[in-house]
Formats: C-alpha cells, sequence, structure tokens
C-alpha cells in the first residue's frame, strides 16, 4: 500500500508540467471565452457589464454573421467531399508498386507544409486575368482569358475550394495510404480468384476496409475546413460583395478590428458547436454505413 | 491491386505533380526578373530583360522589413516551442506509459478532450492572458502560449511509442539502481529517438508555418516572424513588384522545404504511430 502511494505522487510528478500546462493554456481561456461571451466587451474599454446570452442573440440575428456561417458551410460542403474523394483517388495511385512512386508521394505533401502566405501569393497570379496561369491558358486555347476569378462572387469561392484541395493533399493520402497498404494481400486473390476486376475489388475489399480511416480523414478535414483563415486573409479578404467573409475571418475582424472581443467569443462558441455538430453527425451516419459495410 | 495500366498511372501521376512543380518554377523565374518589371506572361517567363539574382540581395537587405530579422525570430520561435513541447510531452508520455497512479487513465482522457477544442475559441482569451502577462510582442508571448494544441497531441503520440518498448528494460534497469528520472532519461528516451524526432518536426512545421497567432501577438516590425513577415511585405508593395514579392516567398519557402525533405520520414512515422489507420 505503502509502495501504491509512493508510486501516485512519482507518476503525478511527470505528468504536472504537462497538466499544468494545458489548464492554464487550454482549460482556462476555454472558459473564460465563455465568461466574455456572457458580457459586453470590449477589448480597450474599463468595464465589462454583464449582458447574459445577448450576445448570441444579437450574433444570430445579425445578416452579417449569418452570411459568414452560410458561406464556411458552403466552402465546407464543397471542400470535404472533393477534398477527401482525390485524395482517396490519389492514394490508390501511390500505393501502386512502381518505380520512383515515393518522389510523387513526397512531391504531392510540399503544399502541407509551405508557407500558405506564400502559397496565397502564388494564387493571386495562378487566378490574375490575362496573365494568371488559368487565364493565359484559356487565352493559349482560343478563350477569353479575362476573367477576374478574384473578384467574381462565385469564382472566388470556387478558388478556396481548389486550393483546399491541394493544400490538404499531402497529409490525407499519406493516411489513406497507410490504411490501403494495411489491407491483407489475400484478401486481394482470394477476391481475384472469385473473378473480381480490379474495380471490384477496389469497391468491396478496400473501400470497406478503409472505412474507419475515412471517417478518420472527413472528421479532420472537416475540423480543418471550418477553420479557414489564411487564405481568405491574404487573397480576398471576404470579398466580392462579402461571399468568402468565412466565420473565423469574421471573428478576427469583430475581435481584432472592433475590439469587440465578447461578441467575438460568442461568435468562437458558436463556430465550436457547428463543429461539434457536424462532425457528431458524420461519425454517426458513417457508423451506420460502416455497419451495412461490413454485413453486406 | 492493380486498377489501370502502370502507363496510365504515370500519365496522372506526372499531371498531378506538374500542378505542384509549375507554380514553384513560375516563382523561381518571376522572382529573377527586372524588380519593376510586369508580371511576366507566358513568352517572357523564361526570358526576362536579363537575369537579375540581385532581387534577393535586394530583399534580403530591405530596410523597412528586415527579413533576416524575421528568420532569426522564427528560427528562435520554432526552437523554443519544439523544446519547450518535447519536454512536456515526453514527461508526461513517460508517466502515462511507465507509472501507475491514481486516476492516470482519466486524466489522459482529458489530455486527448484538449484535441477537440478548436484554436480560434482560445485565441481571444489567449490573447488577453498573454497581454495580462506583459507577454505580447516578446518572445515570451510567441512561445509559451502555443503549444496548447499539440501538447495532447505529442503526449499522445510518445505514450504511444513508449507502450511499444518491452518492459523488460524497466526491470533491467531498476535492477541496476535505476530510479524514474534515470529510467526515463537514459533508457526510454534514447530507445524513442525516432518518436521524439516526429513530434518535433511536426512541432516545427506547425509552428514555423503558422500565421495567426504570430500576427495578433506581435506589433513592431521588429518582432514578427518570417510567414507574418512576408504578409507584411506583400502588402508594402501593394501587389506590384512581382519579382521581389516572388524572391521574398522563396527565401521564406525555401528553409521548410529543406527541413521537410531531411525528416520526411518521420511525418509518415507520425501517421502510422498514432494508429490513425484504424
Amino acid at each position: 500500500m505503502a509502495a501504491l502511494r509512493a508510486n501516485n505522487w512519482r507518476g503525478y510528478l511527470f505528468v504536472a508540467p504537462a497538466t499544468l500546462y494545458l489548464a492554464l493554456f487550454a482549460f482556462f481561456p476555454m472558459v473564460f471565452a465563455g465568461y466574455m461571451s456572457l458580457h459586453r466587451w470590449h477589448l480597450l474599454k474599463e468595464d465589462h457589464p454583464f449582458v447574459g446570452l445577448a450576445n448570441f442573440t444579437t450574433i444570430l440575428a445579425d445578416p452579417f454573421f449569418r452570411n459568414a456561417i452560410y458561406n464556411t458551410l458552403i466552402y465546407v460542403a464543397f471542400s470535404v467531399p472533393l477534398g477527401v474523394v482525390t485524395s482517396l483517388a490519389v492514394a490508390a495511385l501511390v500505393a501502386q508498386r512502381l518505380r520512383g512512386v515515393g518522389v510523387f508521394r513526397t512531391l504531392y505533401y510540399i503544399p502541407a507544409i509551405g508557407s500558405k502566405v506564400a502559397i496565397s501569393m502564388v494564387w493571386i497570379w495562378i487566378l490574375l486575368p490575362e496573365v494568371g496561369l488559368i487565364n493565359a491558358s484559356l487565352k493559349w486555347l482560343g478563350g477569353e482569358g479575362t476573367t477576374n476569378f478574384l473578384a467574381e462572387p462565385g469564382w472566388a469561392m470556387a478558388a478556396l475550394v481548389a486550393m483546399s484541395l491541394g493544400i490538404g493533399l499531402g497529409p490525407r493520402m499519406i493516411i489513406f495510404l497507410a490504411g490501403i497498404q494495411s489491407v491483407p494481400q489475400t484478401y486481394y486473390e482470394a477476391a481475384a480468384l472469385d473473378g473480381c476486376t480490379a474495380w471490384k475489388r477496389f469497391r468491396h475489399v478496400t473501400l470497406p476496409l478503409l472505412a474507419p480511416t475515412t471517417l478518420f480523414v472527413v472528421i479532420t478535414t472537416t475540423i480543418a475546413s471550418f477553420q479557414l483563415f489564411t487564405e481568405v486573409y491574404m487573397m480576398t479578404r471576404g470579398g466580392p460583395r462579402r461571399t468568402t467573409d468565412v466565420v473565423l475571418y469574421h471573428i478576427y475582424k469583430e475581435a481584432w478590428q472592433k475590439f469587440e472581443v465578447g461578441m467575438a467569443s460568442a461568435m468562437s462558441y458558436v463556430l465550436f458547436a457547428m463543429i461539434l455538430i457536424v462532425a457528431l453527425l458524420q461519425f454517426r451516419i458513417m457508423r451506420r454505413g460502416l455497419g451495412e459495410g461490413a454485413t453486406a | 491491386m492493380r486498377i489501370v495500366r502502370p502507363t496510365i498511372i504515370y500519365a496522372l501521376l506526372v499531371l498531378i505533380a506538374l500542378a505542384m512543380v509549375v507554380p514553384l518554377v513560375w516563382m523561381v523565374f518571376t522572382s529573377l526578373h527586372p524588380p519593376h518589371a510586369q508580371i511576366p506572361t507566358m513568352s517572357n517567363l523564361f526570358r526576362p530583360d536579363g537575369w537579375h539574382f540581385e532581387n534577393y540581395r535586394e530583399v534580403l537587405t530591405y530596410g523597412e522589413l528586415p527579413i533576416w530579422r524575421f528568420a532569426v525570430n522564427s528560427f528562435v520561435v520554432t526552437a523554443g516551442v519544439v523544446l519547450f513541447q518535447l519536454v512536456l510531452c515526453s514527461l508526461a508520455a513517460f508517466g502515462f506509459s511507465r507509472l501507475q497512479f491514481r486516476g492516470r487513465d482519466a486524466l489522459f482522457f482529458v489530455f486527448l478532450l484538449t484535441m477537440m477544442i478548436p484554436a480560434q475559441v482560445l485565441i481571444v482569451p489567449l490573447f488577453t492572458l498573454v497581454q495580462k502577462l506583459g507577454w505580447l510582442d516578446t518572445y515570451w508571448g510567441l512561445i509559451i502560449p502555443y503549444p496548447y494544441l499539440s501538447t495532447a497531441f505529442g503526449t499522445f503520440l510518445l505514450r504511444q511509442f513508449f507502450i511499444t518498448l518491452p518492459r523488460s528494460l524497466d526491470d533491467a534497469a531498476r535492477l541496476d539502481g535505476c530510479g524514474d528520472l534515470r529510467l526515463f532519461w537514459h533508457v526510454i528516451l534514447p530507445s524513442a529517438k525516432p518518436a521524439l524526432a516526429t513530434v518535433a518536426a511536426f512541432a516545427f512545421i506547425w509552428t514555423w508555418t503558422d500565421f495567426y497567432w504570430p500576427l495578433l501577438a506581435t506589433s513592431s516590425t521588429t518582432m514578427r516572424t518570417l510567414e507574418v513577415g512576408l504578409s507584411v511585405f506583400k502588402d508594402s508593395y501593394g501587389g506590384m513588384r512581382w519579382p521581389l514579392q516572388m524572391a521574398a516567398a522563396i527565401i521564406v519557402l525555401v528553409p521548410v522545404l529543406v527541413f521537410f525533405l531531411a525528416m520526411q520520414r518521420f511525418f509518415v512515422r507520425g501517421v502510422i504511430l498514432s494508429g490513425l489507420k484504424g
């Protein structure tokens, strides 16, 4: 018994630094954000009166904040499914035992580690009218080549989605690749003996076994998509006509341009709730799908 | 498992690779155009009015935006975060994997929960906290509050690795009279070098390329990191002088690229270690 107690404090000693750290820099701010969200809190003013849930009712009725929520949902609705499907397809390609395939895996990872600011600068060029990569190519193919993508409402959002496909490709691909490589070779041999075509093997052997991996990728991609910021800050500043004003960028303006940190905290909580709800929904829906996949 | 013929696969692989490489090529050639030249077109990209390597010198010595200073800041901050992270996470992971204490699993679960807290909920209160501590616009403010997200991730990753190390190591060390600290320092840590490198590699990339926190936590030009400095650089040219912008972007990109190529296998290992394959 004495030994056990001695063990206790030795264990606590080792986990204490990280625990204290998380308490101070994760849990305390989390609670403090909740506290701020219940007050009218201006960063440069001394008093911050308690206002109850007024901040929440204000922002939920605010057409600009609702617009930001709408834009975020649009972005998530396109970037997540497209991102997951493209990276699964690319993972299937780089999973092939071919010479030099490792070089491609490395190349595809590069956008994920590159500076987002630098990548955004390059994308500004890609999207420019006349001289940008896309418009110059269109012109070369005989088109007009004059579309100013970042100034056209629908196109600006589409450009952000396209960018997310490249930036997120590497990590998602590696996760799928690990999943594909862990499928036992004998399964494929059995399927081949049963006369399955390659596509059928992928569809009925690989895909069902990848279900847990896919769930993980879908949820992490979703969480990342809700946190879109740098690209918007660098390329569109929420424009044109507020069509790329996503929630995190909206919070940024509320907190650091208007200094309404109480309001911004309330918005953060709304965003947190949205992420949680969407992630939970995905988890439940895909789990059901997983169950069917296992029985079919 | 082969779905289509190798030639078709190669064709697809090269096509996707082009999408990654073309922008890089464009950046490099644009950065060598005359500093005040118009944005290059397809026809003159490879034939500038002379090769202006001095663009790099101009960017590196541009008085208003000291890029060397940004680089030093990025380096100090990243090194600080990586070290801090390694100490916190390895100690905790040792406790969670090698020692018995009451509430261990519950506490570990709480650690995992912090991974669910999105950064943006924490940013405003973290800013206020750092302001109260007087750390705004200092290295402390840039380093200390940083790993709030990756502490749990790092601890988790290291714990997963530590539990794969055989118990016989501990027993042998204990017989030799090793206490906890010596077991941790002389036995566990040396056997866990690849896992430590993985945690360090992720912490490095996340910190080096982060934009939001250093944007908020710094206000004076001399405290900016490379990533924030580059955005200021771009704004100061008002979307003009592309050759200089691209020279700056390349200067920012190259160190991470080199680091990534050197540490590549540790990134892949991290994905596999964290058991993400299901």
